[in-house]
């Protein structure tokens, strides 16, 4: 299971542009933004794998940063990450417990949707149609909480990529990466499953041979001033069609990369 | 016009299923306004509401938890035995020779709920005026009398028009409105109401017997008549008849309605003097196509009325409550929008296998239990002996009149 944020990309011939957009594309981004939100529409079974990412985000971000759940806005004053962020369905979650948002996307066509989306609701999001590299270049400010989701077993060269994202994290932080991992029950189920089964997927989204074991992702960050733990395994229930966190991390698992507490000044 | 804006989660209608989701969602902190047509005075007084609930062990403790007095105790009569009778035609003799078919008590109970009562009766509107105390106790904002005029569902929110020339927006809005939902037409929402062709007459009595907390239901041809035990050695009738022979039963003079009734109740319980007056309540069956649209989740009897012959309409109503606050709370946790689809669908899955199960079961046991034809008499005689005579049937039903079983919401599990 996996954002379909880049398979989108492959057919989409719109590149990056600067903010201004004409009224055309305001009205179609909101068609999309409509089709990104349906339940039961293409991206049902994004919905379906969402909460189980957001309720682990959460969890993850209370223990890092002490803060307390039962607050209405928990991560208040905390800069949030969002990479390939697609429609929006981490970001807006994360701006409503309190986060400070920015949302990056290499897709034009994903950021006016998220940006119709957002606004229509009410939220405060800074969703920027570029990719994490730039952000890095560009000299962004570093950010408390990365969301690396379903991106990496998408990106020409998952290492230097995965060394960029760490590199934005600031003292104390905490950056979630979930990918898929390259098993022969990964082939058989993420892939040929849900693209020529289940048809959940459009057919092409994933290439097997880019899943990524949980060993390879901390070899990429070795001699990088971060720690890496995990993998946690997210396992479905047919059943419930749901899924939850489990023991089995041969398909859809998620590692936590920490970057240690800045030392106390003076 | 003026706007009010802002609001999680704006109700219509404050009945008992509207005003326990009122606190509920208050409760779980989520900014709440509540709008009913009544006056607070009205809904107190004893012409507003004749009918007495048979609620679940698991209501009164889920009441309780919201901040209901302990009044709301002390008004509910613990039921401790239900004793099911197959009654024969009317007029085939006086006495009360009605052969005992089925009696549950609280011991047929699992080891779970051993010590707990099969469920509680309490009148209306000594649960409703708990509430009312409560929601002036609590940060729920209450608009009433107010009528809702309409209302639109918009992509992030919905709007209620209140007569007064109020408007109040909130990211969800949810109808406990009852069968004639305004909200659930708004939606566009299909109801389909199908007639029993009978009505309930409902009255209280003071009995001249102790009843001892034993629920009676005496299936007769017409249709059932409850006797249910309410406090101080009261009763809450509830005497089905076809609707032209109700009509006569509300009106009948008292000494002939009491002698009526004491005929009924045989040597158990004696004769019964009539306290208040006789209320009528056409008996129908409704089915929704949705209980929910965009912005919009259906709760109590406007998501599904049935047949009261199983007394299960207030729970189911006190189920959608907890299922609803749990889906929204956990939600609001997530950071989810708590008025999407997305987050509506949960609850609506949830609640559509209970509430069809339950709505299809009462359906059925009211036309078999209603019928005079031999066969059907003879079968639901042998059902009935046959669950008497067989423990786990009898353990089940005690645990089904107690709603103990199921995939319940944490806050009416056990425990």
């Amino acid at each position: 299971m996996a954002d379909e944020t880049q398979a989108i990309d492959d057919r989409d011939s719109l590149t990056a542009r600067g903010p201004s957009i004409d009224p055309e594309d305001v009205a179609r981004f909101s068609r999309i933004a409509a089709e990104w939100w349906d339940p039961r529409g293409k991206f049902a079974p994004l919905h379906r794998f969402n909460p189980v990412r957001l309720a682990f985000i959460r969890d993850q971000a209370l223990v890092r940063f002490g803060r307390d759940g039962d607050a209405p806005r928990p991560f208040e004053g905390l800069r949030l990450l969002d990479i390939g962020c697609g429609g929006g369905l981490l970001s807006e979650p994360m701006t409503r417990l309190g986060f400070a948002v920015t949302g990056v996307d290499a897709s034009a066509r994903n950021i006016g949707t998220a940006r119709a989306h957002a606004e229509e609701m009410g939220l405060a999001i800074d969703y920027r149609c570029a990719t994490a590299e730039a952000l890095l270049a560009a000299g962004e400010a570093p950010f408390d909480v990365i969301l690396n989701m379903e991106v990496i077993e998408h990106v020409a060269d998952p290492a230097t990529f995965l060394r960029d994202t760490a590199a934005l994290l600031a003292p104390g932080g905490v950056m979630i990466v979930a990918t898929l991992n390259r098993t022969l029950k990964a082939l058989v189920t993420a892939k040929l499953g849900a693209e020529y089964v289940l048809r959940w997927l459009p057919a092409g989204t994933h290439d097997w041979s880019k899943f990524l074991k949980p060993e390879e992702i901390r070899g990429f960050l070795s001699g990088v001033d971060v720690a890496v733990q995990g993998p946690f395994g997210v396992v479905y229930n047919p059943l419930g069609d749901s899924w939850r966190l489990g023991p089995d991390v041969d398909v859809n698992y998620m590692m936590t990369v920490t970057r240690a507490f800045a030392p106390p000044q003076g | 016009m003026h706007i009010e804006t802002d609001y999680d989660v704006a109700i219509a209608g404050g009945g008992l299923t509207g005003a326990t989701l009122a606190l509920a969602l208050d409760q779980a902190g989520f900014s709440v306004a509540l709008v009913d047509a009544n006056r607070p005075e009205a809904m107190e007084s004893e012409a507003f509401d004749g009918r007495a609930s048979a609620i679940a062990f698991t209501a009164l403790r889920q009441w309780r938890n919201l901040g209901l007095d302990d009044r709301l105790q002390a008004a509910a009569q613990p039921m401790d035995r239900i004793v099911v009778t197959d009654g024969r035609a009317p007029g085939a003799g006086a006495g009360p020779a009605l052969p005992v078919r089925l009696s549950i008590s609280s011991t047929d109970l699992g080891e779970a709920e051993a010590g707990e009562p099969l469920g509680w009766i309490i009148e209306n509107t000594r649960v409703l005026a708990a509430l009312l105390a409560a929601l002036d106790r609590s940060g729920v904002t209450v608009v009433r009398p107010a009528q809702v005029t309409g209302a639109e569902m918009a992509g992030n929110g919905g709007r209620l028009h209140l007569d007064n020339g109020r408007t109040l927006s909130a990211r969800l809005l949810v109808s406990s409105e009852g069968r004639r939902s305004v909200l659930r037409q708004a939606a566009g929402i299909l109801a389909e109401t199908a007639g029993y062709g009978q009505t309930g007459v409902v009255a209280t009595v003071a009995l001249a017997r102790p009843h001892e907390g034993t629920a009676w239901q005496h299936f007769m041809p017409a249709g059932p008549l409850a006797i249910l035990p309410l406090t101080g050695d009261r009763a809450s009738l509830v005497w089905t008849e076809r609707d032209d022979r109700a009509r006569a039963l509300q009106t009948l003079p008292e000494a002939a309605f009491t002698a009526l009734l004491a005929r009924r109740f045989g040597d158990d319980l004696g004769r019964p003097t009539l306290i208040g007056p006789r209320f009528a309540y056409p008996l129908s069956l409704q089915r929704v196509s949705a209980v929910t649209a965009p912005r919009l989740a259906l709760v109590g009897d406007a998501a599904h009325g049935l047949h009261p012959i199983s007394g299960q309409g207030l729970n189911l109503g006190l189920e959608d409550v907890a299922a609803l606050t749990e889906v929204l709370s956990d939600a609001r946790d997530l950071g989810e929008d708590i008025g999407s689809s997305l987050v509506l669908d949960r609850y609506a899955r949830w609640r559509r296998l209970d509430v069809t199960g339950t709505v299809t079961a009462a359906d059925l046991i009211a036309r078999a239990f209603s019928s005079d034809h031999d066969s059907l008499r003879w079968l639901r005689g042998l059902a009935l002996g046959v669950a008497d005579r067989t423990p786990a049937i009898r353990q089940v039903l005690a645990r089904e009149a107690g709603a103990a079983a199921g995939d319940l919401p944490r806050s009416l599990a056990l425990g």
